[in-house]
């Protein structure tokens, strides 16, 4: 509802800037962008913006290399950043260029999936885990059997989030595999423990950060962001990282090839990469950014969160991922397509 | 030559006839036969890496439908997966039509037996659902249904139950919204056939002693047979092809053949399979409207 709520606002603020000169199109994750960004925006330099949804990463790649979207920015995971490349849909803007490029964290400059960040900068960074509510279950958070094989008091209380490359990454991580493995023993294990899990599971969908706040889903596989944000409506929900192994991923923005507002585009690439901005895109969805300087506007809630600060036990057990390789690819959507039957 | 006058006349009507069909017979080429040939041929092509179709001939998406090829060892079994959704579908969509029924036979007479002048104001009320979006009526069902809803708070409140029910993301979840969605297709259809009824017939069959339920058995359902078959049709095929119902109260999991076609054009990446998948649908709906038109026919060999 709040998504619902976001979107009217989007369209209110939308309406008022009618006269505006330029425009700009982005696609991102749903209830993901600061209307309050958006407005600075717009009145910075008169641009009109449009923001629309998406909920997966394969829905928006498929609608982008559909044509005729009309969007000018795409804000995709890390992992699909060289699918983009290879498929020539991403511009490279002269990024390294821009005035605002120094402000970028040492460490993701130079990163496997955009070496030297000549495509995309990153929106926010975060883990994928499971987000449990308390009153339901109180044993231990931190496995990913609460999806893989979950115990008694969830069985048919559990959403998986369908993200393909995050649920099959860490159903190979709780067989005992790695991500991105081609090896077909462990890919088979993984998939048979899915598709043995599945009948478990109550819902396989998205908008968590609103159904497990009001109680209707007591368990997911979730963001953190969205964990925490959940926590702030219900104090119950708590996020755990799975010591068999969980994801790490960053989201990026680019500008697509066919973009009609590539100059819109480019004034707003540079306009994330400022410290204040960047900390107005991690104060709405809760995740941290790649952004030095961003943490002084930060809201002191983000500094100490469970969610974010993630125990020292438990950080061997991240896995960042980055792109993987052709066979292993195919092997997931294979899988994926399976599972969604 | 009075035969050969009316020829030409004849020849003329036929000739304005057509012309003046012209423009919906356009339409139809272009709206319906067009994209429907395009669907038909995508469904003989390989699919795309990540999305689209690749231009070779292939049987693939035909094959896929009644089975399934493990990815792994290549054995073939039947694609029950496939079946289950298809199962699924069409089992909603007739209790659909039967919930529909039971629903709206009873409205669609209190209707038709109130004066004429309150009928405008009860059919208006049926009406005004279809003011609101369809996606707004769902979610507000949604509302009503969840574990935290209206309903489940309701009966805990008064003690009926302890633990909520779940029903948001079950085939029940979805039964309950199509019925709701589509009640009103089957009100107005009844209606009209009830509004038609001459009362003085059940007064007739009372006089004749007859019970109360053999009037409505033999007396008003012969009557109003028509109109529950026109709302049948009407309520069934839409069910059938229900997207956003069973994609908001199903959960993603308990798809229905709607959500499963997306699904192929989405995060399955399989086009070919997904314009298979919409072509038997089609096959499905136009058997049932088949039926219908042998049914109604039959009914009344000069309608």
């Amino acid at each position: 509802m709040k998504k619902l709520l976001t979107s009217v606002a989007a369209l209110a603020t939308v309406a008022s800037m009618a006269s505006a000169e330029g425009e700009l199109n982005i696609f991102n994750w749903g209830n993901y962008t600061n209307p309050d960004l958006i407005k600075k925006f717009e009145e910075t330099y008169d641009v009109k913006v449009t923001v629309t949804d998406f909920d997966s990463n394969t829905t928006a790649l498929t609608k982008i290399e559909a044509g005729g979207h009309g969007f000018d920015i795409v804000v995709p995971t890390h992992s699909y950043i060289p699918i983009y490349v290879e498929k020539g849909l991403l511009m490279k803007p002269g990024i390294p260029e821009m005035e605002n490029y120094h402000n970028l964290a040492p460490q993701w400059v130079d990163v496997d999936w955009d070496p030297k960040r000549e495509y995309s900068v990153p929106w926010q960074w975060g883990t994928t885990g499971v987000a449990v509510n308390t009153k339901a279950y109180s044993g231990d958070v931190n496995t990913a059997a609460i999806f893989m094989d979950p115990p008694a008091e969830l069985v048919g209380k559990v959403n998986v989030v369908p993200e393909m490359q995050d649920v099959i990454s860490m159903a190979l991580m709780y067989v005992g595999g790695t991500p991105c493995t081609t090896d077909k023993t462990m890919l088979k294990a993984a998939r048979d423990a899915l598709v043995a899990a599945k009948p478990k599971w109550m819902s396989m969908d998205y908008g968590m950060t609103e159904k497990m706040s009001n109680g209707d889903v007591m368990a997911s596989v979730n963001w953190n962001g969205s964990t925490f944000r959940i926590r702030n409506n219900n104090p119950d929900v708590v996020y755990g990282y799975p010591k068999e192994g969980y994801i790490v991923w960053m989201d990026n923005a680019a500008i697509l090839n066919d973009a009609k507002n590539a100059d819109n585009a480019k004034l707003f690439i540079n306009f994330i990469m400022d410290p204040e901005n960047a900390a107005m895109i991690s104060s709405f969805a809760r995740y941290a950014n790649g952004i030095t300087g961003s943490e002084a506007f930060m809201p002191d809630d983000m500094k100490t969160a469970p969610e974010i600060v993630v125990p020292a036990d438990l950080v061997a057990a991240g896995k960042f991922t980055g792109a993987c390789p052709k066979e292993a690819q195919d092997m997931y959507t294979a899988i994926w397509t399976e599972l969604q039957k | 030559m009075p035969s050969s006058s009316e020829d030409l006349a004849e020849t003329a009507r036929v000739r304005r006839n057509w012309l003046l069909s012209t423009p919906a017979l356009v339409l139809l080429a272009l709206g319906a036969a067009g994209p429907l040939l395009i669907v038909a041929v995508y469904s003989f092509l390989e699919a795309g890496e990540y999305s689209g179709v690749e231009w070779r001939f292939s049987l693939d998406a035909w094959f896929q439908i009644l089975f399934h090829r493990d990815i792994f060892d290549d054995t073939i079994s039947l694609a029950d997966a496939h079946l289950t959704i298809f199962w699924r579908s069409v089992k909603l969509s007739l209790l659909t039509t039967i919930a529909t029924f039971i629903f709206g036979f009873p409205t669609a007479y209190f209707i038709a037996t109130r004066a004429p002048k309150q009928r405008a104001l009860w059919l208006f009320l049926i009406t005004i659902p279809f003011w609101t979006n369809l996606l707004i009526r769902t979610f507000a069902i949604m509302e009503v249904l969840r574990n935290q809803g209206i309903l489940n708070t309701l009966l805990m409140k008064i003690g009926l139950i302890t633990t909520p029910i779940q029903i948001l993301y079950t085939d029940t979840a979805v039964l309950i919204g199509m019925a709701y969605v589509y009640l009103p297709l089957m009100v107005l259809p009844m209606y009209a056939a009830i509004d038609r009824f001459d009362f003085r017939l059940v007064e007739a069959g009372y006089d004749l002693y007859a019970s109360r339920w053999q009037v409505l058995r033999r007396v008003i359902l012969p009557i109003v047979k028509p109109g529950a078959i026109a709302g049948s049709i009407l309520v069934f095929v839409p069910s059938l092809g229900a997207y956003v119902t069973p994609r908001v109260l199903g959960g993603g999991k308990n798809m229905m053949i709607g959500n499963f076609i997306d699904l192929q054009f989405g995060q399955g990446r399989n086009w070919p399979l997904g314009a298979a998948l919409s072509m038997v649908l089609l096959v499905i709906v136009g058997a049932a409207l088949l039926a219908y038109v042998r049914v109604s026919t039959k009914e009344n060999p000069h309608g």
